[in-house]
C-alpha cells in the first residue's frame, strides 16, 4: 500500500481526534463528554499505531497477493473475549432475578445490566463472529483479498469502539429505550459509518472475485449486512436535543413507533442472528464434515423465501396491542409461512453430513455444529408456533419467550459460532493445524449442551406456569393469583436458569483456555500420540 | 460450465462448482418440505381471508368472519360480567349480615374480596393478610379498630388517619410524643416501659415497673386510652398492651421508642377508589380471615 494512502488515513484519524476534542469541549452532559474523550483516545491510539507501522516500515511486509487474515485473527480473539463477558453478564442478571439483593447499586441494577448482557452477546460476541468469519469466508470462496486495504482494520476497531460506547452508556444511564437498539443517536451515527465501511469491503471483495459464481454463504452474509444497515437506519430515526448532548427523541410515536421497533427487533433476530449465522453454517459445516452441500436448489429457494418472509414477521411481537388488527394478522401469517424457509437451512445443514455421520463420534467440533443446527430447527419451529395468536395469548410477556430466545441464542448462534471459532483457531493460530485439546472441546460441548437444556427447560416450565397463573379463574369468576405470587412461584426456575447459564459460561472459559494453549503451539500431552489432525 | 460429477456416497450429481473445496449436490427439493411449505401458504391465504388483513388505500380488508381483537375482548368481558351479574346484584342489595347468612353469596363475596385484596391490599398487609412491621396482621383476633363486620367495613371505606383535613370520617387518633415533647422525664419513660413489659407478660425490672405503674395510671394517663389493664380501646384505635401481639415492636427498645416518639399507621380510604360491592366483598373476605369481636 502506498505511503500517500497511509498519510491520508493518518490525516483522517487526526481530524477525528480534533473533532472529538471539540465535542468534549462543548458537551452539555457528562456522559457525552466522557464518550467524546473515549473517541479522542481511540483516534490518538489509532494514530500512534499507524505512525509506528509506517515509520518502521512494518506495513511493507503485508503482501497484497495474500489473504488478509490478521484482522480475522483479531476477530476470533474478540469473539472469545466478548463471548465470556456477555455470558458472565447473562449469569449475573439471571442471578439478580433469582436473588434481588444482587442489584447492588444504580449502575449494577437489572435495568441497566440487562442491555449490557444482550448487546454483549448479540453485537459484541455475535457481531465479531460474523465480521471475522465473513472476512475469512468471502476471501476464500471468491479467491480474492479483502477490498479497500486498511478499511477492514477500521471496521474491526470501529466496531469494538461501538461496543465500548454502548456498554458504558447503559451502565451510566444513557439509553433511548428501544430493545436491542438502546444506544443513543451519536453512537448510532458511529455504527452507521462503521457498517457502511463493512458493506463496502464485503461488496468490493465480491466484485473483484476470481470465481464465476458466488457461493451461497456470501448471499447470506450480504443479505445480513444490507438488511441490518436498513433496519439500523429505520429504527434510529431520532432528533437529538443538542448535537453536543446525549438525549434524543424518536421521530415516530405511538403504534407506528412500536411497530418500527419490532420490525427492527424481529429482523435483528432474522438477519443478524439467522441469516448471518446461516452464512457461517454454509461454509464451516461442509468444510468440517468434508462433504458437499446437500442441495443447491434448496439453498436458493430457502434463501429467497427466508429473506422475503422474515421482514414481515415483526408484528407478532405486538399481538393484542394497539397495533391494527390487519398488521397483526399479516405478521402472524408470515411468521407461520416462515417455518419451512427456516427449516430449509436446517435440512441443508444436517443432510450435508450424509456419508459423514460417523465423524460425530470422533469430531467434537462437528458435533457442536450439528447440535447448533438441531437447536436452529427447534427454535424455528417454536417461533412460528408462538406467533400464532392463541398461543401468543398464553406465551406473551412470560419467560417462555426468554426460553425461546435462548434456545436459539445459546443453541444455534452460540454453538455454530464456537464450532466455527475452533475451526479458525486450528487453521489460523496453530502451527500444527490442530487444537491443544479435543477432549476439552468435548467438555465444552457437553457443559454447553447441558446448560442449554437446563435453561430452556426451566424457562418452559416457569413461562407456561406464569401464563397459566395469570389467567387462572376460580369457579366464581375471579382471578386466583396476584402478580407477586406468580413471581414467587418462579423463583426455583430462576435459580435453575442461572445454573444453566453458569455451565454455559464455564464451557466458554474452557474454550478460552484451549485457545490460549493452541495459540502457544502446545498439544495436550494426553493427546500427543493421536494422529495429527487433517491439514 | 464446470464439470458435473457424481457423489459416491449419495449417488447424486454435483452442480460442478467448487469454492475452497466445497461442492454442492444437485439434490431436488425434498417433497415433504415443499408440500408443507405450500400448505402453510394456502393456510395463510385462508387465514387472511377470514380475519382483517390486506391494506388498501383508505382502509383494510375486514375479513369474512367480521371480527376484530377488540370485539373478541368485549365478548369475553361481557361473558364474564354476565356470569357474575346475578350474584353481584345480590351482593349490592344484601346487608353484610345477610351476605354472611347466605352460603352462595358469602362464597362469592369471599372470592371476590380475595381477588381485590391481592390487587389492592397485599402491598401492606402481605399475602393472606399476615401483616408486617407497622402493618396489622388480619389473621389474628387482635383488632385495632374493631373486628366486627361493620367496623371492618368502616375502616376500609374511610381509612385510618387518611387526609383528615378533607376526610372527616376517617379513623383518627394520635398518641402524644412523651419523650420528644418532654411530657415525661427519661426516668419516667424507662419506668413505664418496664410496666408495659410487665403488662404483656414479659421479663421486666420489678422495681422500675412499680414506679411505671404510677406513670401509667397517673402521671401520663396511659390508661385513658390503653385501659387500666392494658386491654386497649377499639373506639380510639388504642392497641391492646396485655398480649404478645405488636404492631411495631414489643422489645424494650421498641416500646421505649414508641412512648418517646410514636409512629402512627396510615391506611387509604377506599371509598371512591373501589365500588361499594368490592368494599363489601373485601369486608367479608377480611372478616373470614380473623374477624370477630376479639377476646
Amino acid at each position: 500500500m502506498s505511503l500517500t494512502v497511509r498519510w491520508l488515513e493518518m490525516g483522517v484519524l487526526a481530524l477525528g481526534a480534533l473533532l472529538a476534542l471539540v465535542m468534549a469541549a462543548k458537551a452539555v452532559d457528562p456522559l457525552y463528554a466522557f464518550h467524546s474523550w473515549i473517541f479522542f483516545a481511540a483516534a490518538v491510539l489509532g494514530l500512534f499505531f499507524m505512525a509506528r507501522n509506517t515509520f518502521s516500515g512494518a506495513y511493507l511486509e503485508e503482501k497484497e497477493t495474500e489473504y488478509m487474515d490478521k484482522v480475522v485473527k483479531y476477530g476470533v480473539v474478540a469473539t472469545v473475549f466478548w463471548g465470556i463477558v456477555g455470558f458472565f453478564m447473562g449469569v449475573y442478571v439471571a442471578s439478580e432475578l433469582a436473588w434481588p439483593w444482587l442489584n447492588l447499586s444504580e449502575w449494577l441494577n437489572f435495568g441497566r445490566l440487562r442491555p449490557v448482557h444482550t448487546s454483549a452477546v448479540i453485537f459484541a460476541f455475535g457481531g465479531n463472529a460474523l465480521i471475522a468469519t465473513s472476512f475469512y469466508v468471502v476471501q476464500r470462496t471468491n479467491r480474492a483479498r479483502l477490498a479497500f486495504g486498511n478499511l477492514a482494520w477500521f471496521v474491526f476497531w470501529g466496531y469494538q469502539l461501538f461496543i465500548v460506547l454502548a456498554a458504558t452508556s447503559y451502565v451510566l444511564g444513557g439509553s433511548q429505550s428501544r430493545e436491542y437498539a438502546e444506544p443513543e443517536w451519536y453512537i448510532d451515527v458511529w455504527l452507521t459509518i462503521v457498517w457502511v465501511a463493512y458493506l463496502l469491503i464485503f461488496f468490493g471483495t465480491l466484485v473483484k472475485r476470481n470465481v464465476s459464481h458466488i457461493y451461497v454463504a456470501n448471499w447470506f452474509y450480504l443479505s445480513f449486512i444490507v438488511t441490518i444497515a436498513m433496519l439500523h437506519l429505520g429504527n434510529n430515526l431520532a432528533l437529538p436535543v443538542s448535537f453536543f448532548g446525549t438525549k434524543s427523541y424518536s421521530l415516530l410515536s405511538g403504534a407506528p413507533d412500536a411497530i418500527t421497533q419490532w420490525w427492527y427487533g424481529h429482523n435483528a433476530v432474522g438477519f443478524f442472528l439467522t441469516a448471518g449465522f446461516l452464512g457461517m453454517m454454509y461454509y464451516f459445516v461442509p468444510k468440517q464434515a468434508e462433504r458437499p452441500v446437500y442441495s443447491y436448489r434448496l439453498s436458493i429457494v430457502h434463501f429467497w423465501a427466508l429473506i422475503f418472509t422474515y421482514i414481515w414477521a415483526g408484528p407478532h411481537h405486538l399481538h393484542y396491542t394497539a397495533l391494527p388488527d390487519w398488521v397483526q394478522t399479516l405478521g402472524m401469517v408470515m411468521s407461520v409461512i416462515l417455518w419451512m424457509p427456516s427449516w430449509g437451512g436446517m435440512i441443508n445443514g444436517l443432510m450435508t453430513l450424509s456419508g459423514a455421520w460417523d465423524k460425530l463420534r470422533t469430531d467434537p467440533i462437528l458435533r457442536m455444529m450439528v447440535i447448533a443446527v438441531a437447536f436452529y430447527g427447534m427454535s424455528t419451529f417454536e417461533g412460528p408456533m408462538m406467533s400464532i395468536k392463541s398461543v401468543n395469548a398464553l406465551s406473551h410477556f412470560t419467560d417462555w419467550t426468554i426460553g425461546h430466545v435462548h434456545s436459539g441464542a445459546l443453541g444455534w448462534v452460540g454453538m455454530i459460532t464456537m464450532g466455527s471459532m475452533y475451526f479458525l483457531m486450528a487453521r489460523l493460530f496453530s502451527p500444527s493445524g490442530r487444537l491443544y485439546s479435543y477432549r476439552l472441546v468435548s467438555w465444552h460441548f457437553w457443559l454447553a449442551t447441558l446448560g442449554i437444556v437446563l435453561y430452556a427447560a426451566a424457562m418452559w416450565v416457569s413461562g407456561i406456569m406464569q401464563g397459566l397463573m395469570w389467567r387462572e379463574y376460580d369457579d366464581q369468576g375471579f382471578l386466583v393469583y396476584s402478580f407477586a405470587e406468580t413471581v414467587e412461584a418462579m423463583h426455583p426456575y430462576y435459580v435453575i436458569r442461572a445454573l444453566g447459564g453458569l455451565l454455559y459460561l464455564i464451557g466458554a472459559v474452557i474454550m478460552a483456555w484451549n485457545f490460549y494453549q493452541t495459540a502457544k503451539g502446545r498439544v495436550s500431552a494426553a493427546e500427543a500420540e493421536l494422529a495429527p489432525a487433517r491439514a | 460450465m464446470a464439470e458435473r460429477e457424481r457423489d459416491e456416497v449419495t449417488g447424486t450429481e454435483t452442480t460442478g462448482h467448487e469454492w475452497d473445496g466445497i461442492k454442492e449436490l444437485d439434490t431436488p427439493l425434498p417433497r415433504w418440505w415443499l408440500w408443507t411449505f405450500y400448505a402453510t401458504i394456502i393456510w395463510g391465504i385462508g387465514y387472511t381471508l377470514a380475519y382483517p388483513s390486506w391494506p388498501g388505500l383508505n382502509t383494510n380488508f375486514k375479513g369474512f368472519l367480521g371480527t376484530t381483537n377488540r370485539m373478541e375482548l368485549h365478548r369475553e368481558l361481557k361473558a364474564v360480567q354476565q356470569a357474575r351479574a346475578e350474584k353481584l346484584a345480590g351482593l349490592e342489595k344484601a346487608s353484610l349480615q345477610d351476605i354472611m347468612k347466605n352460603d352462595d353469596l358469602r362464597t362469592f363475596a369471599t372470592r371476590m374480596g380475595e381477588a381485590a385484596f391481592k390487587v389492592n391490599c397485599v402491598q401492606c398487609h402481605q399475602a393472606a393478610g399476615r401483616g408486617a412491621y407497622g402493618y396489622p396482621n388480619l389473621q389474628d383476633d387482635d383488632w385495632l379498630w374493631g373486628g366486627t363486620l361493620e367496623a371492618i367495613h368502616y375502616t376500609i371505606t374511610h381509612g385510618v388517619r387518611y387526609n383528615p383535613e378533607t376526610n372527616e370520617e376517617t379513623r383518627q387518633s394520635e398518641m402524644p410524643a412523651f419523650g420528644r415533647d418532654q411530657i415525661l422525664e427519661p426516668a419516667q419513660i424507662e419506668a413505664v416501659t418496664e410496666y408495659v413489659l410487665k403488662l404483656s407478660g414479659q421479663e421486666h425490672d420489678a422495681r422500675k415497673a412499680e414506679a411505671g405503674a404510677k406513670v401509667y395510671m397517673e402521671d401520663a394517663g396511659c390508661n385513658g386510652c390503653h385501659g387500666d389493664k392494658g386491654e386497649g380501646n377499639q373506639e380510639l384505635g388504642a392497641p391492646r398492651l396485655n398480649d404478645q401481639i405488636w404492631l411495631f415492636s414489643g422489645t424494650r427498645e421498641g416500646i421505649m421508642k414508641q412512648v418517646s416518639e410514636p409512629q402512627h399507621g396510615v391506611m387509604p380510604a377506599w371509598k371512591g377508589k373501589l365500588d361499594k360491592a368490592t368494599i363489601k366483598a373485601l369486608t367479608i373476605y377480611v372478616y373470614s380471615l380473623g374477624g370477630g369481636v376479639g377476646s
